[in-house]
Order: C-alpha cells, then sequence, then structure tokens
C-alpha cells in the first residue's frame, strides 16, 4: 500500500433503506483494491453497516466520512436526530427503540452497538439528544 | 457439498451465480434476523432466510456469504439481483418452508454455524 491518504464521504438519507448498505459497499470495495485482509475488511464493512443502518433507522439524515492511511481506517458517522439519551444502556444487547418497519428490515434487535463494538479496535459515540449521534470506529490494518 | 447439489436437495431455481455451481458449501446459518446474521464469523457459508429484501443480499455482502437461499419462493427485485450479481453472491429460491429446507440441507451433511 502507498502512504497516500484517502478520503472518501457519503450523504445518508433517514428512511431510506433501500440505499443503505451502499457507502459500506463501496468502503469494501476500496479496501479491497488497497489488499487489506480479509479479516480487517469484513469487521471494518459489518461496524461501518452497522452504524449506517443505525442512521436510516433512527436519524433524519448523516454524513460518513471515511479517512484511509497506510495503518488504518477512520470512519466518522454524524448525524441529525434524535441523539441516544444513555448510551449505556444503547450498548446492551436487546435494548431496542427501533420501529416495527425497521424490525421488519431485519434490524432493530437491540444487537447491533454491541456488535459494532466487537467489530471495532476503537468506537466511540458521542449523542446530544435532540440534536444528534457521532459515532467513530478505528480499525488497524496490521496487529 | 456444491452449490449445484444444494439447489437440487431443496428443489430451487438458480437466479444469480451459474458460474459459482461447483463452488463449495460447508456450513449454515438460518435467520430473518439479520442483526444476528451480522455477528456471524464464518465466512463463505450458506445463509436460509425468509427475509426478501436488498438488505439480506447487502448483509450477505458485508459478511462475506457467498450464497442465500430465499425460502417459500419469496419474490428477489431486479435491485436485489443488481447487487448479488456485482458482489458474486449466488441466489437460490426454494419452494420449501425455512424449517425444512434446514432441515433437509443439515442431514444432507452441512454443518451448523453454531
Amino acid at each position: 500500500m502507498t502512504a497516500e491518504t484517502i478520503h472518501i464521504e457519503f450523504q445518508v438519507e433517514g428512511g431510506n433503506f433501500s440505499r443503505a448498505g451502499y457507502p459500506s459497499s463501496e468502503v469494501k470495495k476500496r479496501l479491497k483494491q488497497l489488499n487489506v485482509d480479509g479479516s480487517v475488511i469484513k469487521r471494518t464493512v459489518v461496524a461501518l453497516y452497522e452504524a449506517e443502518v443505525n442512521i436510516v433507522a433512527h436519524a433524519y439524515r448523516g454524513l460518513i466520512s471515511v479517512d484511509i492511511d497506510e495503518h488504518k481506517i477512520l470512519i466518522r458517522l454524524t448525524d441529525e436526530g434524535p441523539g441516544i439519551p444513555d448510551i449505556k444502556k444503547a450498548m446492551e444487547i436487546g435494548y431496542s427503540t427501533a420501529t416495527p418497519e425497521v424490525r421488519e428490515m431485519g434490524f432493530g434487535a437491540g444487537m447491533g452497538l454491541s456488535n459494532m463494538n466487537s467489530n471495532a479496535d476503537r468506537l466511540e459515540i458521542t449523542s446530544k439528544v435532540g440534536q444528534g449521534t457521532t459515532v467513530e470506529i478505528v480499525n488497524f490494518f496490521h496487529k | 457439498m456444491k452449490i449445484k447439489d444444494v439447489i437440487s436437495l431443496v428443489e430451487g431455481s438458480l437466479i444469480t451465480g451459474l458460474e459459482n455451481l461447483e463452488n463449495p458449501v460447508e456450513m449454515a446459518f438460518s435467520s430473518d434476523l439479520m442483526s444476528d446474521v451480522l455477528t456471524v464469523k464464518t465466512d463463505n457459508m450458506l445463509l436460509l432466510t425468509g427475509l426478501v429484501n436488498v438488505q439480506s443480499i447487502r448483509t450477505a455482502e458485508m459478511s462475506d456469504i457467498s450464497c442465500v437461499v430465499f425460502v417459500r419462493n419469496k419474490k428477489v427485485t431486479d435491485e436485489m439481483i443488481t447487487i448479488a450479481c456485482e458482489s458474486r453472491i449466488t441466489i437460490i429460491q426454494s419452494p420449501y418452508s425455512m424449517f425444512k429446507a434446514s432441515g433437509i440441507l443439515y442431514q444432507a451433511g452441512i454443518l451448523p454455524v453454531y
């Protein structure tokens, strides 16, 4: 891999489930082109996809910003939405505030945040109720 | 077992992935809950699901699942076919229920993930 850095951005629209997954798919293609290890790619895109689905499911709109350098991928997802009042509780497996529509799509079982956590080397979630949530995912290519 | 054997066991129709018929399959997972599928670490497994939407194909793509069997002959959309072709995911449509399709494949030697 070369030492140059790559920056990609994607807009995410709340409620638009048919487009959910496109950014994760593009990031997967890019990491494959860079010959990143397959297990790191899978962990990264699973964490990103879960985070992306959360924006679609809960927020009004969001922005995904991806920075890739020689050593790591840094993904920052910022949304405008209701925010998370209690992040610790939201991380608990089985806790969910998802609507029936989200559940019909195969999500909203209260597993997403903990799965993001297990697929990210670093996960940071900050949120302001009534404003929105920021999720930062960092995965390293070599450990 | 090969993909072509899976098709014949579940009396399925091949929707995408004609080039993958000889690919081997060892393990499978049956679920309509994509959140659960995304927690599975096994690569190249078979997914049996009754959830027919773009997100089931996206979930397969992110999880490196090579083959999806949609049970009860649920209609696969053009958008799903496009994404599956781009990601080289095989789609099989089966008239059987998830219980029956899973049982037949298990009996024929496909291993469970858990």
